[in-house]
């Protein structure tokens, strides 16, 4: 586009206009106060870490959930509050970062469903409605496999098809959650082409994703938000040197206390993680991940949402299947049960907490401490929990749902200790934390790396937390394992290159 | 064209309609009687294979829309109206039932959809019990009229119902309101996004769905002669219509008539074995289910890409 028509398209009035918009969930602020204008033929990029309200803006935008303050104006129109197929039909389409698409039919079949009238008499389709579809099919390059079903199709098809049931509804505001996950270089250059097409024929597109990187290429303008609040707007650039988002992905300062006599000490690794791959259908999530953990050690995974830390996890823990070997003590868990890796000594805490909401602390505590060897084992576990997190003490009798974010967070970790694993997974703890828990939480951390000989394993997006505790430091980018050292050295040589 | 000549589906179909259609032929009128019901049956279950396969929606309560179908028809004529104007009277009854049933339960989310219907069911037939002086309670109904006293008339009108609902049906299945009800049954948000008014869509599925059950209800009536809670109503039928469905090949449609015919006709023929014929019907169509969950027609007509 030259600048003689952008500037032209920036002079007309916003297409979609957002202002004051604000969503609670419960007691929880998901989003507050957020606003910004998307213009005809321009690219907003809305980022933020996961829990940041990112995903939620765009389903509130979408109508599929409902804004507790704020308006949404679609040329001036207010459609906050509306149906989601009200406001659809009004103008917004959406694609989605998981491919929805029916899975009987084919490809032809699926595009043409978004072209069809949302009404109960038409039952046969226009003749112009398959030229249409076939039409979109050859712009997205899906030509060739028109007949398919979608079970048979490469990831990226997939992707396309979504691409091409939002061209089909030919909307004026365009949402895209996460563009780019799960494809190669080379997909990705195709994916932006279309996306800049959505451009040049005027639409206005918002870019949803975890991180600056990935959209800096594409968006006109960039905002960052932080939980449920905006911290910066600006081009690409300014965004990734704005302060608070370098502070919010990095942290601040990187400390670093590793202890490296414990690599040095040789011997079976306690974790042994050989060349894994694991794909997700036709997405590769992780690709030839080599990692070892000694016992005693305390190893942080680092590296941006997307990157394959809760798949690398859950891998070990049984819960996607790999390739390649993961060894525990010098045996392999391949075939073991996800029940009984845990119970081997091997437990995850995940990024979900996945807490059990309606019983109370305590009940949550017991679960965790049911297959120990004895009532004594149980009380001396729990007397020693309870030292470690003093919260949880207070709050035995509350159920685990009405616990804040930092609490229940300390729950799902002290209900893994319950288990007395030898290795402790951590999924990035620090999920939608405010700064103020994060420091009680790292505290906890420390007291439990210096008072207990436990094994941990930690996987952080956010750096300033995960290295501090860490004896040693990998860094995941892309399904990959891109670097490898201690501490000490990742402050100097990744701490610039991170984001 | 030459492509469908090669399957075997399109094959056996014109086996089985020709078979059905000579059926009075030589066939005795025990056994006639036998798919006159299995026949009724099939509407049943096609009609619920249009809420559970396309719409995505389980509904518990088949039998609330047959069953008012049934009643509804009975007590009109009852009261001393036609055939014709009491399946009428009966089928808008059942419509309009199914309706204001429906509207409340597709907002709810999760199982409670199947639940509502499920205790729709069951005040039903207490109902029917509490008003028993005019709907027989337990005992049933006796209508004055019947369709026919002639085994293969009967027949005729049930084959003859059972083809038109098909046709409907099926092609109902296949239109473009099907391609959105299967969208709004796979995934609602991404319906919604498309533009589409699931909500709206889902309400017109329960409505046909109701239709052709109360219709079906009706006709069976005036059939058998009397409308009652076990042949109606009871949950009983229900879980023959959702094993009905499941064993013919959810989302099939057609399905749903041979499963039909299966359970009703194998429940007659293994009767010498008293009261193992249920568990042996039902242990045969587990294991169909179990090992074939596309169900018989589903894996006949699954796809086949393009080699």
């Amino acid at each position: 586009m030259d600048d003689l028509a952008r500037t032209s398209a920036q002079i007309t009035a916003p297409l979609l206009e957002v202002s004051g918009l604000t969503k609670r969930f419960g007691g929880l602020v998901a989003v507050r106060d957020i606003g910004f204008r998307v213009a005809r033929g321009e690219i907003l990029g809305l980022i933020g870490p996961n829990g940041s309200g990112k995903s939620t803006v765009m389903r509130l935008v979408m109508g599929i959930e409902r804004p507790n303050a704020g308006s949404i104006r679609l040329q001036g129109t207010e459609i906050a509050g509306w149906p989601t197929h009200r406001i659809a039909r009004s103008g917004i389409g959406i694609v989605f970062q998981h491919s929805r698409p029916l899975h009987r039919q084919t490809v032809l079949e699926n595009i043409q469903l978004a072209l069809l009238p949302d009404s109960l008499w038409r039952l046969f389709a226009e003749p112009h409605v398959e030229r249409r579809a076939r039409e979109i099919a050859e712009r997205v390059g899906l030509g060739e496999v028109l007949g398919r079903r979608p079970a048979t199709l490469p990831f990226a098809d997939l992707r396309r098809l979504e691409m091409a049931k939002a061209l089909a509804r030919d909307p004026r505001v365009v949402l895209i959650d996460e563009p780019f996950a799960g494809l190669t270089q080379g997909e990705v250059a195709t994916f932006s082409e279309l996306i800049d097409g959505f451009r040049r024929d005027g639409h206005a597109v918002l870019l949803v994703d975890h991180n600056v990187k990935s959209v800096a290429a594409l968006a006109d303008r960039v905002l960052a938000m932080y939980l449920g609040e905006r911290i910066a707007e600006g081009t690409a650039e300014e965004v990734m040197r704005d302060e608070t988002v370098r502070r919010v992905y990095l942290g601040g300062k990187i400390e670093t206390h590793p202890r490296q006599y414990l690599d040095a000490r040789g011997g079976e690794a306690l974790l042994d993680v050989r060349e894994v791959d694991v794909l997700y259908g036709k997405a590769q999530a992780l690709r030839q991940v080599s990692i070892h953990v000694n016992a005693g050690e305390f190893v942080s995974v680092v590296g941006l949402n997307g990157a394959g830390k809760t798949t690398l996890f859950n891998a070990i823990s049984g819960l996607v299947p790999f390739a390649g070997d993961i060894r525990v003590a010098g045996s392999s868990l391949r075939g073991r049960t996800p029940a009984r890796i845990a119970r081997d000594g091997v437990v995850q805490c995940p990024e979900t907490r996945e807490l059990f909401g309606d019983l109370s602390v305590r009940e949550n505590l017991d679960l965790g401490g049911q297959h120990l060897a004895s009532d004594a084992d149980r009380e001396s576990q729990l007397t020693w929990l309870f030292e470690l997190f003093p919260i949880l003490n207070e709050r035995q009798r509350q159920n685990a749902r009405t616990l804040s974010g930092g609490e229940q967070q300390m729950l799902a970790i002290a209900r893994a200790l319950m288990m007395q694993p030898k290795l402790l997974i951590l999924d990035e703890p620090t999920l939608g934390l405010a700064p103020v828990i994060l420091e009680q939480l790292s505290k906890a951390l420390s007291r439990l790396r210096e008072t207990t000989p436990i094994t941990v394993l930690l996987g952080e997006q956010n750096v300033t937390f995960a290295v501090p505790h860490a004896d040693r430091v990998y860094v995941l980018e892309h399904a990959r394992i891109v670097w490898e050292g201690d501490p000490g050295r990742f402050a100097e040589e990744m701490g610039t290159g991170y984001l | 064209m030459m492509e469908m000549l090669r399957r075997p589906g399109p094959w056996i179909a014109v086996v089985l309609v020709a078979l059905a259609v000579s059926a009075p032929g030589w066939m005795g009128a025990y056994f006639l009687g036998i798919f006159t019901t299995a026949y009724y049956f099939g509407v049943f279950a096609m009609s619920w294979d249009l809420l559970f396969g396309f719409a995505g929606e389980v509904n518990f309560g088949p039998t609330f829309m047959i069953g008012i179908g049934a009643y509804g028809a009975g007590l009109l004529n009852n009261a001393g109206f036609g055939i014709p104007l009491c399946l009428v009277g009966g089928t808008a009854a059942a419509v309009a039932a199914g309706a204001l049933l429906a509207l409340p339960a597709l907002r709810l989310r999760g199982p409670y959809f199947g639940l509502i219907t499920l205790v729709a069911v069951l005040l039903l037939l207490d109902l029917i019990v509490i008003f028993a002086n005019i709907t027989g309670g337990e005992i049933g109904m006796m209508v004055p009229d019947v369709l026919s006293i002639s085994a293969s008339v009967n027949y005729w009108y049930a084959l003859g119902f059972l083809v038109v609902s098909a046709l409907i049906l099926f092609g109902l299945s296949r239109s473009s309101l099907g391609l959105i009800l299967q969208a709004t049954g796979q995934d609602r948000i991404e319906a919604a996004a498309l533009g589409f008014n699931v909500t709206k869509h889902k309400l017109a599925a329960f409505c046909v769905s109701a239709l052709f059950s109360g219709l079906a209800g009706g006709m069976l009536t005036f059939y058998e002669g009397a409308a009652s809670v076990d042949t109606v109503v009871s949950l009983a039928i229900t879980v023959q219509i959702v094993i009905a469905v499941v064993f013919g090949g959810r989302r099939t449609i057609l399905g749903a008539i041979l499963g039909s015919i299966f359970l009703i006709l194998f429940d007659e023929l293994l009767r010498p074995l008293g009261q193992l014929n249920t568990f042996v019907v039902s242990g045969i169509a587990l294991a169909v289910i179990i090992f074939f969950p596309d169900g018989v027609l589903g894996w006949v007509l699954r796809p086949r890409e393009p080699r």
